[in-house]
């Protein structure tokens, strides 16, 4: 390794210091350049400080620890699981995520229960719909400020700190997923802020996954629910969920439109 | 001999119609600050129609923008001497009707006071955040051409900017139809064939707009409207109009000949119930067929009330027009699952109800107020008025 040796010139070497009278000291002058180099430096502190004790305490968490391009996470839905009545799926997301049960076309779903027929057979399903955490998210190309992204894993979020309520995410999402939030929220959960005026979608939990958890309708599901919703890493084909897709025919829904969902439905 | 330009003076009739836009403006403010104070909950805008009147304020105030420069156009671009006296008037319409619909557009925005996010976080995949750009650049492609229209020293450059504007103007409507052309999912909407249509249609409004100012100026005593430019500008009114009626053709017609488009024009044309007649009725009829046969019959050509009234029924028309392309469009149900009948607590399945507020009504209106307020503002401290108008022999 070379290392670089600066020497100070003879020149400079024998150059008298500047003397204390030269530097003003005592002066008027001189306290009042110290007390503005003095002010300064504290602003500058009071200014750094805090985003650096942010960054130290975010670096301390890494949240990207959480978010690896290695994982995909997905969900299969078994709708033959998924039964007319149960909503443990959607009491657990709205518990989880500080939602109020809808009572009007303006609040928001973060899931939702859907009953399908067969036109031609009478066939019923029931199935729940949420966010389908597309790898091409039309609500990510679409929204003009970046509020809308992709994480690395798969996770579609929205960054309720850039979206400015403009709402073409909504206009552009084939499965109906987002909701805008109409009115002041209270009782918030820390883990979930939400916003009046920004729009929001599941996020599959994300605060859970990327503390190794599952989304908390997955849990409920297989707790109280049919069990018809599994969980799990798309990437991987070891994975329960790889295998199983491996292994049975299942749908994505509105796969004409080539958004590759994340989530896919057996039985239908 | 050049034309002298000249402003607009102080008259009882101009403080009268600046107090009243001033009114009106206010109003949509006040109207504005409730959707922000209290959120969107006080619209009839919900989870399934989420661009609603304001949007659709907005959207035609856009597109009239871009057709407002016509007459400018002609003068610069076509060579056609009769309107250059009225081109700087047609530009700064075209700037006024820009910034009222854009008012109206931000201020339907969730968080309105993110504009600066906005204005310096671009998606670039996104047509949205082109359209910013398309925005802002005909701002200021526009007001390098009214520069080189209003300062002799520029006169050299008129042409170059004249086409620079005209052919931006054709990009900005593209964007704006575009963004409901985009919509991948949305059957009512995913078509190339938007943003031409949205080209004929700023045509229409923009003359009709322009028409009805010159209009406006004549009752007040300038002479800006004689038979021969009412018969001109009645003609142009009517070649838009029957273009625009063909690209709305073609585009059902396209969707028709799509099998699983078939359900969506069924709703459109036949079974939307109020959407439906308010094409028919009012696109259609009033807006359209109506002014048309009133330009091309040849008694009733040269006449100003003809073209007030066939611009009147154009303006009026375009409105429905968009009310029908934006809420119609939102209204009809995604086709989530093909074969099978869908329901759900969500109205899913089912055709989404949407009534407007009335804050969403005195917004839109505030915008429409706002472009002409600052309409009249320029006219009053810019020369944009000519002393005479020339070239008009038939």
């Amino acid at each position: 390794m070379v290392k670089a040796v600066v020497k100070a010139s003879p020149t400079l070497r024998n150059q008298p210091l500047p003397t204390d009278r030269s530097c003003g000291e005592g002066t008027p002058e001189f306290h009042r350049r110290r007390l503005v180099a003095a002010g300064l430096a504290a602003l500058t502190t009071a200014a750094l400080l805090p985003g650096w004790v942010l960054i130290e305490h975010a670096g301390a968490q890494t949240p990207a620890a959480g978010a690896s391009p290695k994982r995909r996470w997905g969900l299969l839905i078994d709708t033959t699981r998924c039964t007319a009545t149960c909503e443990a799926c959607i009491s657990a997301c709205q518990i989880e995520n500080g939602l109020e049960a809808p009572k009007s076309q303006t609040d928001a779903r973060w899931i939702r229960k859907l009953a399908l027929k067969d036109a031609k057979s009478g066939r019923e399903h029931f199935l729940p719909m949420m966010c389908q955490h597309c790898a091409n998210p039309p609500c990510v190309d679409v929204c003009p400020t970046g509020a809308s992204f992709r994480r690395v894993d798969g996770v579609v979020l929205v960054d309720r700190h850039r979206c400015i309520g403009c709402r073409y995410c909504m206009m552009a999402c084939p499965y109906q997923a987002r909701s805008f939030v109409h009115e002041p929220q209270r009782d918030q959960r820390p883990e979930v802020p939400r916003g009046k005026g920004t729009v929001e979608a599941c996020s599959l939990c994300v605060h859970r996954l990327d503390r190794g958890g599952v989304p908390a309708c997955v849990e409920a599901c297989a707790a109280s629910g049919g069990g018809a919703m599994l969980f799990g890493d798309l990437h991987d084909p070891a994975s329960e969920i790889s295998r199983r897709l491996a292994e049975v025919q299942a749908t994505r829904v509105r796969a004409d439109l080539g958004l590759d969902p994340g989530v896919s439905y057996l039985g239908i | 001999m050049k034309s002298v330009y000249f402003e607009l003076p102080w008259r009882p009739g101009v403080l009268l119609t600046l107090g009243g836009l001033a009114a009106m403006v206010l109003l949509g403010l006040v109207a504005a600050h409730r959707m922000e104070s209290v959120g969107h909950v006080v619209t009839g805008m919900n989870n399934h129609i989420v661009w609603g009147l304001p949007h659709v304020f907005a959207v035609f105030l856009i597109v009239a923008a871009s057709g407002a420069l016509n007459a400018a156009s002609l003068a610069s671009v076509f060579g056609q001497t009769a309107f250059k006296p009225l081109a700087r008037l047609s530009g700064v319409l075209a700037l006024c009707l820009l910034a009222g619909g854009l008012a109206v557009l931000v201020l339907d925005l969730g968080r309105p006071e993110r504009l600066v996010v906005a204005m310096t976080n671009y998606n670039f995949r996104s047509i949205f955040a082109w359209n910013v750009f398309l925005y802002t650049g005909f701002f200021a492609v526009v007001a390098a051409y009214l520069l080189t229209m209003m300062d002799r020293r520029l006169d050299r450059h008129t042409r170059l900017a004249g086409w620079a504007a005209f052919l931006w103007r054709l990009l900005l409507t593209t964007g704006t139809g575009s963004i409901f052309g985009f919509l991948l999912a949305r059957e009512a909407y995913h078509s190339a064939l938007l943003a031409p249509t949205f080209i004929a249609y700023s045509f229409v409004y923009g003359t009709a707009f322009f028409s009805l100012l010159l209009l406006v100026l004549r009752a007040g005593g300038f002479e800006l409207a004689p038979p021969a430019l009412c018969a001109r500008l009645g003609r142009l009114l009517a070649v838009f109009i029957g273009v625009a009626l063909y690209f709305v053709a073609l585009f059902h017609l396209t969707q028709l000949y799509v099998a699983p488009r078939r359900e969506v024009e069924r709703f459109l044309l036949l079974e939307g119930g109020v959407y439906t007649a308010l094409f028919w009725l009012g696109q259609i009829g009033l807006g359209g067929v109506l002014p048309l046969l009133l330009l091309l019959r040849e008694r009733f050509a040269r006449r100003a009330g003809t073209l007030a009234l066939a611009s009147l029924l154009a303006l009026g028309g375009g409105l429905v027009q968009m009310y029908v392309t934006l809420i119609a469009g939102q209204a009809y149900p995604l086709r989530l699952f093909p074969g099978f009948s869908v329901s759900g607590s969500f109205e899913d399945g089912k055709v989404h109800a949407y009534a407007p507020s009335w804050p969403e009504l005195l917004l839109g209106l505030g915008g429409v107020a706002l472009a002409l307020l600052i309409l009249v503002l320029a006219m009053k401290f810019l020369r944009l008025l000519p002393d005479r108008l020339e070239g008009l022999e038939d």
